[in-house]
């Protein structure tokens, strides 16, 4: 779990994880506004299903793998989270959107 | 499509230093960076904690405050700037420019550069112990960058583990803060002022950073933080989190408990964009990772890339703006922005002060050699963390006859997950290389193909310039 350090002059930014109302300051990344949040793991991984939570916090690992606004496979400690957004925990291997799995068929 | 005297990709110290550097000489610049500010790692948030939250300058130094001024010459060199944007591929073709395709703002935009400059830093090595994948694990760096950015700390009980300057940094700047710590498992070998010593004649020209290391060992020993020393063994324990930490110290059995456990065993290049490239790489064996080949111009193998800062092997922010410089000097002086002597007093100036800042490193990798256990893992330890893959199955890939990590990544899909070998490259390599009896030039790296990032189905279709 984290906590927030005094901010007064922090602006709140009201997001959806799952459908639940989350609030986060303004300039968090979504991973961090989801840490902050209490969100304990934001993903399952496509093997085994096993939690995971973000790991480095810069890109490299991947483990913040998330569904944002409906796109897959975000890396929410890289994408800024804003009002209104809808977040979705990534749960195993997301599949290819409809439209490309139809013309490419691979 | 964009047309550019020079792209550089990071906005890191190299890359800002590098970026100022070139439009003095009046190259046309395109920074292309990740972040929603400049900064990189090192400088993370600057401009909004200096705008928004200057009490948390107190805690985060002075060395992290001097960020600004450095944003600021950034900004105002006039320097055209891409930030929150990604490179997914970096193509090399024979004869003419580089290309790189861009996702920024929902659109893969290609941009020709007649030199590029990679300035992509480093990131932390990975450090697969038992438990590292359960929520809760995470490097420090993880950790400093929430504090940074968005003024998070982890609730107690917090333990730290693993060795270096930025263990040190980052446990003075907590208890700076007030963030309480339960322990420090320091994995440091025993006699890290003896193996240092021999080193410290040639250190003392870097004497400003010795300084700085000497206040912080003192500040953590002041602060009252448990330190726990010689640590090996070191265990993540929990259900669906960390809640334990077991380890030995000096031989004897530590459990601990910790709702957060922040991992640190020093940092290495980020490989991916020079190993796309194709730039050729060798081992360091002080440092345990691959480094790419440099001219002393700052150049790969491949004509035309250039690398400055930790992305060329560690030196620091400051190694990392004065290698910057002297790239984009060099670069200026190839492509004719620059004529020769006035350019060869700045490079002469900026190798004077690079060779201070580098005098520090031998005395650093012997005080804080790098982990030694991760060549010789084995047994059911998760070694890539997307495709779940033990350090068991990385072995029998060996004796079913896999001699590199290519092999390997085939028959386990170890380095195919989305990280794309980020998180397990190097233990891969070193894990092969004690399997094999082989030293890590033999053994490789994994080959790396784009894209290097995940490109969403809307930006592969608005491809600027593709008409």
């Amino acid at each position: 779990m984290f906590r927030r350090l005094p901010d007064p002059r922090a602006r709140a930014v009201h997001f959806t994880f799952d459908g639940e109302a989350l609030t986060a300051n303004s300039g968090d990344s979504v991973a961090a506004a989801l840490l902050g949040a209490g969100i304990e793991h934001s993903r399952t991984t496509p093997k085994s299903g096993t939690a995971r939570a973000p790991y480095c916090m810069m890109g490299v690992c991947f483990e913040c793998l998330i569904e944002i606004d409906g796109v897959a496979n975000r890396q929410g400690c890289l994408v800024e989270v804003r009002d209104g957004m809808a977040v979705r925990r990534q749960q195993g291997a997301p599949g290819l959107p409809e439209d490309l799995a139809d013309e490419g068929g691979q | 499509m964009t047309r550019i005297d020079l792209a550089i990709i990071g906005a890191g110290p190299a890359g800002m230093e590098a970026a100022a550097t070139a439009r003095e000489t009046g190259l046309s610049v395109l920074l292309i960076d990740e972040q929603p500010e400049p900064g990189g790692q090192i400088w993370r948030a600057i401009e909004c904690n200096v705008s928004e939250r200057p009490d948390n300058l107190v805690f985060l130094g002075p060395d992290y405050a001097a960020g600004a001024a450095r944003a600021e010459r950034f900004r105002a060199s006039g320097a055209n700037y891409w930030p929150s944007a990604m490179v997914w591929h970096l193509d090399n073709p024979e004869t003419g420019d580089k290309t790189a395709l861009v996702a920024w703002d929902g659109v893969t935009r290609q941009v020709q550069a007649r030199s590029v400059l990679l300035a992509t830093g480093a990131m932390e090595r990975p450090v697969p112990i038992p438990g590292w994948t359960l929520p809760g694990v995470m490097s420090i760096g993880a950790a400093q960058t929430m504090l940074k950015s968005s003024g998070l700390y982890p609730e107690a009980p917090l333990v730290l583990a693993g060795s270096g300057p930025l263990l040190l940094l980052f446990a003075v700047q907590c208890h700076a803060a007030g963030i309480p710590i339960s322990a420090v498992l320091d994995t440091t070998p025993a006699g890290a002022m003896t193996r240092g010593l021999p080193h410290l004649p040639k250190a003392l020209l870097g004497w400003r950073t010795l300084l700085k290391g000497r206040r912080l060992m003192q500040a953590l020993a002041s602060s009252g933080i448990p330190v726990y020393r010689h640590v090996r063994n070191l265990e993540a324990l929990g259900a669906d989190s960390v809640e334990r930490v077991r380890c030995t110290s000096d031989g004897q059995t530590v459990e601990i408990e910790a709702t957060t456990l922040l991992l640190h065993e020093g940092v290495v290049p980020n490989p991916q964009l020079t190993r796309l490239i194709g730039c050729e790489h060798r081992w360091n064996a002080a440092q345990r990772c691959f480094h790419p080949m440099l001219s002393d111009r700052g150049e790969t193998s491949v004509p035309g890339v250039f690398v400055a800062g930790d992305g060329g092997g560690i030196g620091g922010a400051p190694a990392a703006e004065n290698t910057g410089r002297i790239a984009a000097l060099e670069i200026a002086e190839e492509l004719g922005a620059v004529n020769r002597p006035s350019g060869d007093i700045e490079i002469v100036k900026a190798r004077d002060n690079l060779r201070a800042q580098m005098a520090v490193r031998p005395l650093l990798d012997a005080m804080y050699p790098p982990p030694d256990w991760i060549g010789k893992l084995d047994g059911d330890v998760l070694v890539c963390r997307c495709e779940e893959v033990s350090a068991r199955a990385v072995r029998g890939a060996v004796a079913d006859g896999a001699p590199g990590p290519n092999q390997a990544k085939a028959f386990l899909r170890a380095g195919m997950g989305p990280c794309q070998g980020r998180m397990c490259g190097l233990t891969v390599t070193e894990i092969l290389a004690d399997a094999h009896g082989k030293e890590p030039d033999a053994i490789g790296y994994y080959r790396i193909r784009p894209p290097i990032k995940p490109v969403t189905v809307g930006e592969l279709a608005a491809l600027d310039g593709a008409d």
